[in-house]
């Protein structure tokens, strides 16, 4: 038996307040590793959401209002922008490929989306990743409509599915569209973006609405083109032949003189979003951080009011040869073995917390948890909890260390 | 040839000027059953820490079986103490959360010297230690808080004696029994002392011990500190 079975039996012999010291220890690693998790998910969700675009265009208002209603559908606009100058744009020699949007619509609290076919060919998220049809293909007739993965699974809706939109973005009984039922045609493979709980229809289709008239689905679809020609969109994305001619264009667009129109640079904007949100990254670092600090004073405060009932056994192992150095070993072994076992219960404990909540999250905050191995940054953090035990475990030790020389060979009770 | 040589010695307290314990010289042959009495201040604690390596003389000479302790480091007095000496405490002399042969062996892990002394094997010297001193063998493998007080005596007598130390210290250790028990106690620790060939230190303020054996000293008489006490007022 060496020094470190003994630590092991003498914290066994004291288990109750030892396996309490172990649970606050794990909680506060449970928390910072969640913390980590979450935050690192976040930002990369949040990153991931749109990918390939080289400026997006709205109507004159800061860089994160547009890039909120054009991306995460937040918000609402401040201002559709006229078809002419959208018309316009696209005959600089450097643009490639755009995609419209007009915004203002829902069906059943999703938000629909006038595009066009383009949609479906440019655009890109995550890591250049083009939007795939789960079933399905992309809408071609008037009243044809293409869901995202989240709006078919939460409302169970297949290719066919006849679905009614709304005008505005709450959706009450009278200002629905009644007399525009859209047809399921095709349904987006999940993308964890705001894709997935987005309705797609064409601007066509939004132009027909607004007119109000009963559109038969039937009626000649050049007429009807020519009819329901958009006067207005919200906003349109674009793809330029390079990326350095993104800077010039920009300018150009930001000094379009027949109307006020703002371009961005998804990437920075991007940037600039998460530095703001970034404070509450901070706090809640902050906060797993004072966890664990209050963890660490825990174990301290268990360790030093042992130590006054085990003088005992440190002056019986004192007088069969002990060195002060083996006392020493004791406390700091017991030390580190408590932070160890919070270590490893506070991990199993995330794992087990991501098994059971990664659907909810999931679905709820479209943030996608997975059952992945530990970061480096988590080993990190998880090194420094260990560490910081250890050192804790220096305090009684140096307490015990004192008492076992003071003592000498006589027993304090 | 003395176990014990103590020359001039005296020890005072860091920072306290005075000593508190003055000895010209004191003996103890090897193999003999000294007993010293002495009531508490007499500076029994102090001369036991001094024995036993923990505590260092302030002038004069200690050495026990011819090593000099005023020349070793506190590892070393440390290490000589694991490999010679035997000690038992007055009382809750056992490791609480070990079973009783585990305290039995607890020296075995601070000391290869009397590691390796144990014949044939450590588990079986200290089940026949432990059945000498009238333990019953299915006591081996109980918590020791099972054992009434003067089995754990006993067991703190097995766990002096185990690796056979030159020296046996005893602090005391009859001062919790019955007068019944403490007899028996004695007699049980002197047979395995001969047995093994240690020669015992037996402190205890109880004068009616003293029968048992082979001499018999009191504290106050070698110590010029406790003599005169009205000198130092």
């Amino acid at each position: 038996m060496n020094i470190y079975k003994l630590s092991y039996k003498s914290v066994m012999n004291r288990r109750t307040t030892a396996m309490l010291t172990v649970f606050t220890v794990a909680i506060s690693v449970l928390l910072l590793l969640a913390v980590e998790r979450v935050r690192v998910q976040a930002k990369q969700s949040f990153a991931n959401t749109i990918s390939n675009t080289d400026l997006i265009v709205g109507a004159r208002s800061g860089q994160i209002n547009l890039l909120l209603y054009s991306v995460f559908r937040i918000g609402n606009p401040t201002n559709n922008i006229d078809w002419k100058s959208y018309q316009q744009v696209l005959k600089d020699p450097s643009v490639r490929w755009s995609i419209p949007i007009s915004l203002g619509d829902s069906h059943r609290g999703f938000r629909v989306i006038g595009t066009n076919q383009d949609f479906f060919k440019y655009y890109q998220y995550g890591r250049k990743q083009a939007l795939t049809f789960s079933t399905g293909k992309a809408f071609e007739g008037l009243y044809d409509t293409v869901i995202g993965a989240q709006v078919a699974k939460e409302l169970g809706y297949t290719l066919g599915s006849e679905i009614v939109i709304a005008h505005g973005i709450s959706d009450k009984k009278f200002n629905r569209h009644k007399n525009s039922p859209f047809i399921v045609t095709g349904i987006l493979a999940p993308t964890g973006t705001p894709v997935d709980k987005s309705v797609h229809v064409s601007l066509f289709a939004i132009e027909a609405i607004h007119a109000g008239g009963a559109h038969s689905v039937n009626t000649d679809h050049k007429a009807l083109q020519k009819q329901l020609q958009p006067k207005q969109i919200t906003a349109f994305m674009l793809g330029l032949k390079s990326r350095v001619q993104s800077f010039s264009l920009q300018r150009k667009i930001n000094t379009y003189r027949a109307e006020p129109l703002s371009a961005i640079m998804p990437g920075i904007a991007l940037h600039e979003l998460w530095g703001i949100m970034s404070i509450a990254e901070q706090a809640l670092q902050g906060v797993s951080l004072f966890v664990l600090v209050a963890a660490m004073l825990a174990m301290l405060g268990n360790l030093l009011s042992s130590l006054q009932e085990r003088r005992r056994e440190m002056a019986i192992l004192r007088a069969m040869g002990a060195r002060p150095r083996h006392v020493f070993a004791l406390l700091v072994s017991e030390a580190s073995l408590l932070t160890c076992l919070g270590i490893i219960l506070g991990i199993s404990l995330l794992y087990l917390f991501i098994g059971a909540m990664a659907p909810i999250l999931s679905a709820q905050y479209g943030l996608n948890f997975e059952m992945s191995a530990l970061s480096q940054t988590e080993w990190l953090l998880i090194a420094l909890v260990q560490i910081s035990g250890i050192c804790i475990g220096f305090i009684p030790a140096i307490n015990a260390y004192r008492n076992s020389l003071a003592d000498g060979m006589t027993i304090r009770i | 040839m003395n176990i014990i040589e103590l020359n001039n010695l005296a020890f005072s307290w860091p920072g306290s000027k005075q000593a508190c314990l003055e000895i010209e010289q004191f003996s103890l042959k090897r193999g003999e059953k000294l007993f010293i009495s002495g009531a508490s201040g007499s500076g029994k604690s102090t001369l036991l820490g001094l024995l036993a390596g923990i505590l260092t003389p302030s002038t004069g000479s200690l050495s026990i079986l011819q090593t000099s302790f005023g020349d070793l480091t506190s590892i070393a007095r440390d290490k000589f103490r694991a490999d010679h000496i035997g000690y038992i405490f007055q009382q809750f002399n056992l490791i609480p959360y070990l079973s009783v042969i585990e305290n039995v062996l607890l020296p075995c892990h601070f000391s290869k010297a009397r590691h390796v002394q144990i014949k044939p094997n450590p588990h079986t010297q200290a089940s026949d230690l432990l059945q000498q001193l009238h333990l019953p063998k299915s006591c081996l493998d109980k918590p020791v808080t099972q054992l009434s007080i003067g089995q754990q005596q006993r067991v703190a007598a097995a766990r002096a004696l185990i690796g056979n130390p030159e020296l046996v210290i005893a602090d005391e250790p009859t001062s919790a029994l019955d007068s019944q028990s403490r007899n028996a106690f004695i007699q049980l620790l002197m047979e395995q002392c001969e047995r093994t060939g240690a020669s015992l230190l037996f402190v205890s303020h109880d004068e009616q011990l003293q029968s048992h054996f082979d001499r018999h000293l009191a504290l106050s008489t070698i110590n010029k500190v406790a003599q005169n006490p009205d000198e130092y007022l």
